[in-house]
């Protein structure tokens, strides 16, 4: 079918393409956009590995059509880190605990945790095992990824002064 | 992994929507959520010709109540039931169970409208819905009707909904006060479809069970109101004696097909066990 | 005057090197989104590729359509076997000495295999036009019982192996006949069996399953016809190989070849054989001029690529009374798919299977293999297997359990009576492997008390107890595993892929500002080489590890090694990696002792100097004496500090471990949960520390799937039942329990740092550990042994067998 005007914001910045409306959003981001942090890992929306943050939730992009996104805000992991470059309490709890192996996993991972740690600003550990449960990884076995999650929840919820 | 083509179409009204589907007939489908619809679509089982997308339809949104009523309009997807303060309160086992639906991702997108509408044996609202007795209240070119869920699923992916209705609202008895309920799912993993479930609404008074409504998700081709099953408890204490006839009651409603999960005896057996521990929760937690 | 010197302690923490808790380099891109893997590749005017793929497990191709899809705009070839005879690629050479279609020549053999191959602008022109192509199939009768391959009326399903009596691994007794292997003595195993006290016998089937990483496989080819040089980028844990193999089957000459692995995102052995996808790029780039992509889904990565296991093993074995093993023997039918693509060494169609008898002093021993096809995907060797160590582990673990329930000893027990002492080092095993080095009491004490086993065996008596009283519908098990695994493959003499013996390289260059660069002939997959590599170096040459860069992939720099599989990069190239590193220092020493006047033999190395015996405050710095190695050689010398080592391994190494698992399962819904898991691996010197965790954590959780789930079941029409993630069971982080590790340090001996590879160890003992806790959980009910995987409705299964369960 005839390609369609899809205008969103992505990481902050505006972008406007034109796209069949069959194009899935993961696509759309990786192909069109150079966006290739997310990425494809099943075909059935299991995996995890294609979530990215979309108006505020946490979204597996293959299974979004990109017409479907169009006026959509979405942040990927691209756009964790803070514009002068320094980055995101969870990317860095990631190498501090070693919470990734062959990193496929990972942008989906710390994208979905982003959204976690401001659904539950504190989760225990069952609750971050449930609060990732949408996001399947063969390399970690979780439990360091448990571990840099809480570890970036205590960073993020210190008070201010503290953490200067 | 990839969809065949189709035409969007993102209409601002419902009645914009009805006026589509009319048009487009059984070439259209409408997406809420998108993920049943959509992955259907990857493996190219679905092939629609028009996509007919639902998400500026406000409202088909928002969840509220009357005084003898809750009612949850399509587009309310399983997060917001999941935060909802005011299901927490009057009628919270739609909260335990979309607590086990999929995963976080798909919570965030799914909807209770296409949970309920699209007729897949495996998902978990129907079920929940006979057992509150609830009905669905559906628009179409015809105009605006309410089916009982009770009496809305026919068959595997086939249900009373006519070629081109929308299906805009879920309308809930409100049930009483202290009562008891539970909604009872064992599965391979965290977002797998049940290999077999049980929603149980009860009210006890003075220790004796006065209402009770059981059904099944996954042990058939559509949710089964174990209506005999529910029976068995009423008038007792739900005691052990009560839980087990009604457990057998509705294993013997149970044809579940063999799959992944297990042979059709096992898929039984774990209806009957689902309905005992559903039972005894909703026993414990009744007021 | 000099400045203070930091004292030795606090010079080795800046170095960063052996044994320390060294954070990754690769994280930095990887939680920014700024990985490079496959599809991350983007080329001008580059083509993607995707194939027809049968739906049927046993068919006859009558006729292919092409026009339909050749009309679709944006499709720029079909390819099918007729377009590859002509360049004989319509057959490729498998890892296992056999052929593989290439796409299918008239039949296809199993499920999802290769049809015919689609170019397109997109991937979505491409599925569109792989819909369009009609083929017409036969269906012919399916064969997915190992067991009935080798009927009379089997089916014949290799026309093109019809006629062959022999293949590469001898001759062939059926039309469905890999192989057979065979190890071990024979007479003297049945005379132990017949002498016995007692014997069990166990029939014990380790399941089909597959190591889906989590990144699908993928290549880009790309044909400079100017030229006449092939580049091609891929999911390749052995890009050497695949050049050498590439060269071989193409004729291009292999200087015009060069292979390159980017990230890969996760491997555990899926990524290592040639599959038909990356040989059709390559000719779709020849021929069509332009780089050509392909990607698969995770659908045909399950159906077509690389599965794991399918060992159906029967087992027996001998003992005195007292549970002292006095002999083994084993049969394996062992089911190959529709093509021998096991990426074994070349002399062990069987791989290292005859590591069975484990970790036990068994006198004499005996195993036969006998290989077979069926209508199913082809592989055989792959997830975390070390070349068939799973199965072989798995085996001796639970005929151990079979031989405890037998005479009623305790599995613990059992195991101690029989564990290869410390003073028996270095090992002559029944079978011909000599183990390096082990202390396995002090192991099994470890674990043992660490768990207090002695107070889980009482709560499991009292559990049981409960149960038979009513008072709990849930059972305790207790699983024990001490396993020995094999890796680090291989000394040439014995070891070698195709011709290409398995050593393994590095090649070092300081530069003249004292930091360097390393290349090896590995490919992580996520094992993080580029941190602990560096690691090694550190220590061996005192410069800090984050001042060497480690490279590894790109096959025009890189030194030739076989990749990253088996737990193998340690042992091999970690070993080249310390000697290239000691000949770098052992240059530096001579330019030191130039520079400081004094002879060779006069100087001390300490930490990242050297100083003059008795005068140490003369001393040269590596970093001084790198820049020295542009400038300031002794007479004689050439300039430059650069070496390079191929190390040939004199053995394998032979990592063990303790495992003990618990579980609760719930007899009623069939549910286990994982209680407790302790892992305790000694794989020598441990480099990484924090990386061994990582890498037990994931291999357990892998073995968790494996015992608890996993199965890639076939109908009887060859049709695959688990071919997506709805029913093939990976793991969430509900399921996943908290892994506890702990470990003993048992240097290999032969190895130049001491250390034996971990990667495998965890899949090798944790599948045993899990297995043999449900089995534990049944056994004094009269279980002897319950297959995997453990789901739910098998565990159910055999509790309603015993009785267990109501109605």
């Amino acid at each position: 079918m005839a390609k369609m005007h899809i205008a969103l914001r992505v990481n902050n910045r505006q972008v406007e393409t034109l796209a069949e409306p069959r194009i899935l959003l993961i696509h759309l981001l990786r192909e069109e956009l150079g966006i290739t942090g997310p990425h494809i890992g099943c075909d059935t929306s299991h995996c995890g590995a294609c979530t990215v943050d979309m108006n505020g939730r946490s979204v597996k992009s293959c299974t979004v059509f990109a017409a479907q996104a169009h006026g959509a805000e979405i942040i990927t992991i691209e756009g964790l880190a803070s514009a002068d470059g320094s980055l995101h309490p969870l990317q860095e709890a990631f190498r501090e605990h070693h919470g990734l192996q062959c990193g496929f996993c990972t942008p989906g991972m710390i994208t979905r945790a982003y959204r976690l740690l401001q659904e539950i600003p504190n989760p225990s550990e069952a609750e971050i095992r449930h609060g990732i449960a949408g996001n399947l990884c063969r390399c970690t076995g979780y439990q360091t990824i448990v571990r840099a999650i809480r570890a970036a929840a205590e960073r993020l919820n210190m008070p201010k002064e503290a953490a200067e | 992994m990839i969809p065949a083509s189709f035409e969007y179409h993102r209409p601002r009204s419902l009645d914009e929507a009805i006026g589509l589907l009319a048009q487009h007939g059984e070439d259209a489908r409408v997406v809420a959520g998108g993920h049943s619809l959509i992955p259907m679509m990857k493996l190219r089982l679905a092939k629609p010709e028009h996509l007919v997308d639902l998400q500026d339809l406000d409202e088909l949104r928002g969840i509220r109540s009357e005084p003898d009523a809750v009612i949850i309009a399509a587009l309310a997807t399983q997060h917001e039931l999941i935060g909802a303060e005011l299901l927490a309160a009057k009628c919270p086992i739609i909260r335990e169970t979309a607590l086990q639906i999929a995963d976080p991702q798909v919570r965030y997108c799914g909807t209770l409208g296409g949970n309920v509408a699209n007729g897949d044996p495996g998902n978990d609202m129907p079920a929940v819905m006979v057992a509150l007795g609830a009905t669905y209240r559906v628009k179409g070119r015809g105009g605006e009707r309410d089916i009982p869920a009770r009496d809305f699923y026919e068959g595997a992916y086939s249900t009373a909904l006519r070629e081109g209705d929308i299906l805009v609202a879920v309308r809930i008895p409100m049930p009483a006060d202290g009562h008891g309920y539970a909604y009872e799912k064992q599965k391979r993993k965290v977002g797998d479809y049940a290999t077999a479930a049980a929603a149980v609404v009860l009210t006890m008074s003075g220790g004796v069970c006065s209402s009770a409504a059981i059904a099944l998700t996954n042990v058939a081709d559509t949710p089964l109101f174990a209506k005999e099953a529910g029976e068995a408890v009423v008038g007792t204490a739900v005691d052990e004696a009560a839980i087990s006839e009604a457990a057998r009651r509705a294993q013997h409603i149970a044809s579940p097909s063999a799959d992944g999960r297990g042979p059709a005896d096992f898929r039984t057996h774990v209806a009957g066990i689902m309905v005992r521990r559903a039972l005894a929760r909703a026993k414990e937690r009744a007021g | 005057m000099s400045a203070e010197i930091e004292s030795a302690q606090a010079r080795t923490q800046k170095l960063e090197g052996l044994g320390t808790r060294r954070k990754r380099v690769e994280d930095a891109r990887f939680t920014q989104g700024k990985g490079n893997y496959i599809d991350d590749l983007k080329l001008p005017g580059m083509l993607f590729g995707d194939f027809v793929r049968s739906p049927y497990g046993h068919a006859r191709v009558k006729s292919i359509n092409k026009d339909a899809a050749l009309e679709l705009p944006g499709v720029k070839a079909v390819l099918t076997a007729d377009d590859l005879k002509p360049l004989k690629l319509h057959w490729m050479p498998t890892l296992a000495g056999d052929v593989q279609a290439v796409l299918a020549d008239e039949k296809v053999l199993f499920q999802g295999q290769e049809v015919a191959f689609v170019v397109a602008e997109d991937r979505y022109i491409a599925a569109d036009a792989v819909d369009l192509v009609e083929v017409d199939y036969e269906e012919l009768p399916a064969l997915v019982d190992p067991t009935k391959s080798m009927a009379a009326d089997a089916p014949v399903l290799r026309d093109d192996l019809k006629d062959k009596t022999s293949g590469a691994h001898g001759p062939r007794k059926h039309h469905n006949h890999v192989f057979t292997w065979e190890v071990g003595d024979a007479e003297g195993t049945a005379r132990a069996l017949r002498d016995a006290a007692v014997i069990a016998k166990e029939r014990i089937v380790y399941q089909r399953v597959h190591p889906c990483p989590l990144e699908t496989c993928g290549c880009v080819a790309s044909m400079d016809k100017v030229n006449g040089h092939l580049t091609m980028w891929g999911t390749f844990q052995a890009p050497h190989a695949v050049r050498t193999v590439a060269s071989l089957i193409s004729g291009i000459p292999e200087h015009k070849i060069r292979i390159i692995s980017p990230d890969i995102g996760g491997g555990f052995g899926n990524k290592v054989g040639v599959y038909p996808g990356y040989i059709c790029s390559i000719v779709a780039s020849i021929v069509l001029g332009v780089p050509v992509k392909w990607v698969e889904d995770r659908m045909e990565n399950l159906q077509a690529t690389a599965f794991a296991r399918d060992y159906h093993m029967t087992g027996e074995i001998a003992a005195t009374r007292d549970g002292r093993v006095t002999g083994l023997r084993c049969h394996v039918l062992a089911d190959h798919g529709a093509f021998d693509a096991c990426a074994d060494p070349a002399k062990y169609p069987a791989g290292f299977f005859s590591i069975c008898t484990g970790s036990y002093d068994i006198p004499v021993a005996h195993v036969t293999v006998d290989g077979v096809y069926t209508n199913k995907a082809p592989g055989g060797v792959a997830y975390r297997c070390s070349f068939r160590v799973t199965e072989a582990s798995y085996f001796i673990e639970r005929m151990i359990d079979v031989l405890a329930r037998k005479l009623d000893i305790d599995p613990a027990e059992i195991r101690r009576r029989n564990l290869i002492r410390k003073d028996q080092f270095p090992y002559q095993s029944a079978l011909g492997w000599e183990y390096d080095s082990g202390d396995y009491q002090t192991a099994l004490d470890k674990a043992l008390s660490a768990v207090g086993y002695a107070a889980l065996r009482d709560e499991q008596r009292r559990n049981r107890d409960a149960f038979r009283r009513g008072e709990t519908r849930k059972l305790m098990g207790i699983g024990v595993s001490f396993f020995t695994e094999i890796v680090g493959a291989g000394p040439i003499k014995n070891c070698d892929i195709l011709g290409l013996g398995m050593f393994d390289s590095c090649e070092i260059r300081v530069h003249p500002t004292g930091s360097a660069i390393a290349r090896l002939g590995t490919i992580s997959q996520g094992q993080g080489h580029a941190t602990t590599f560096a690691q090694i170096l550190a220590s061996e040459i005192g410069i800090p590890a984050a001042n060497i860069t480690v490279e590894e992939g790109d096959t025009d720099t890189a030194p030739y090694g076989l990749g990253t599989y088996g737990s193998r990069s340690t042992p091999v190239a970690g070993a080249a990696t310390a000697m290239a590193g000691r000949k770098i220092r052992a240059k530096a020493q001579m330019i030191a002792a130039y520079l400081l006047e004094v002879h060779d033999d006069d100087l001390e190395w300490d930490v990242d100097r050297f100083r003059v015996k008795g005068a140490p405050e003369r001393s040269k710095t590596m970093t001084e004496l790198a820049f020295a190695a542009y400038n300031n050689v002794p007479p004689g010398m050439e300039p430059g500090l650069e070496a390079v080592s191929y190390y040939d391994p004199p053995n394998m190494t032979y990592p063990f471990g303790a495992y003990v698992c618990v579980v609760d399962i719930d007899v009623d819904t069939g549910v286990t949960e994982i209680r407790r898991f302790y892992a305790l691996d000694d794989c020598g010197t441990r480099i990484n520390p924090m990386i061994i965790e990582g890498q037990v954590h994931g291999g357990l959780t892998e073995a968790l799937a494996i015992a608890m789930g996993q199965e890639m079941e076939y109908d009887e029409y060859g049709n695959l039942k688990n071919a997506s993630l709805l029913d093939f069971f990976l793991p969430t982080a509900v399921e996943t329990p908290n892994w506890e590790t702990d470990y003993t340090t048992t240097p290999s001996p032969h190895h130049p740092i001491g250390a034996k590879g971990v990667g495998e160890s965890p899949n090798v003992g944790g599948v045993s550990a899990i297995s043999n806790a449900v089995n534990d959980a049944f056994a004094h009910l009269g279980l002897t042994h319950t297959q995997m995987p453990h789901d739910h409705w098998r565990v159910w299964k055999t509790a309603q067998r015993l009785g267990l369960t109501a109605a």
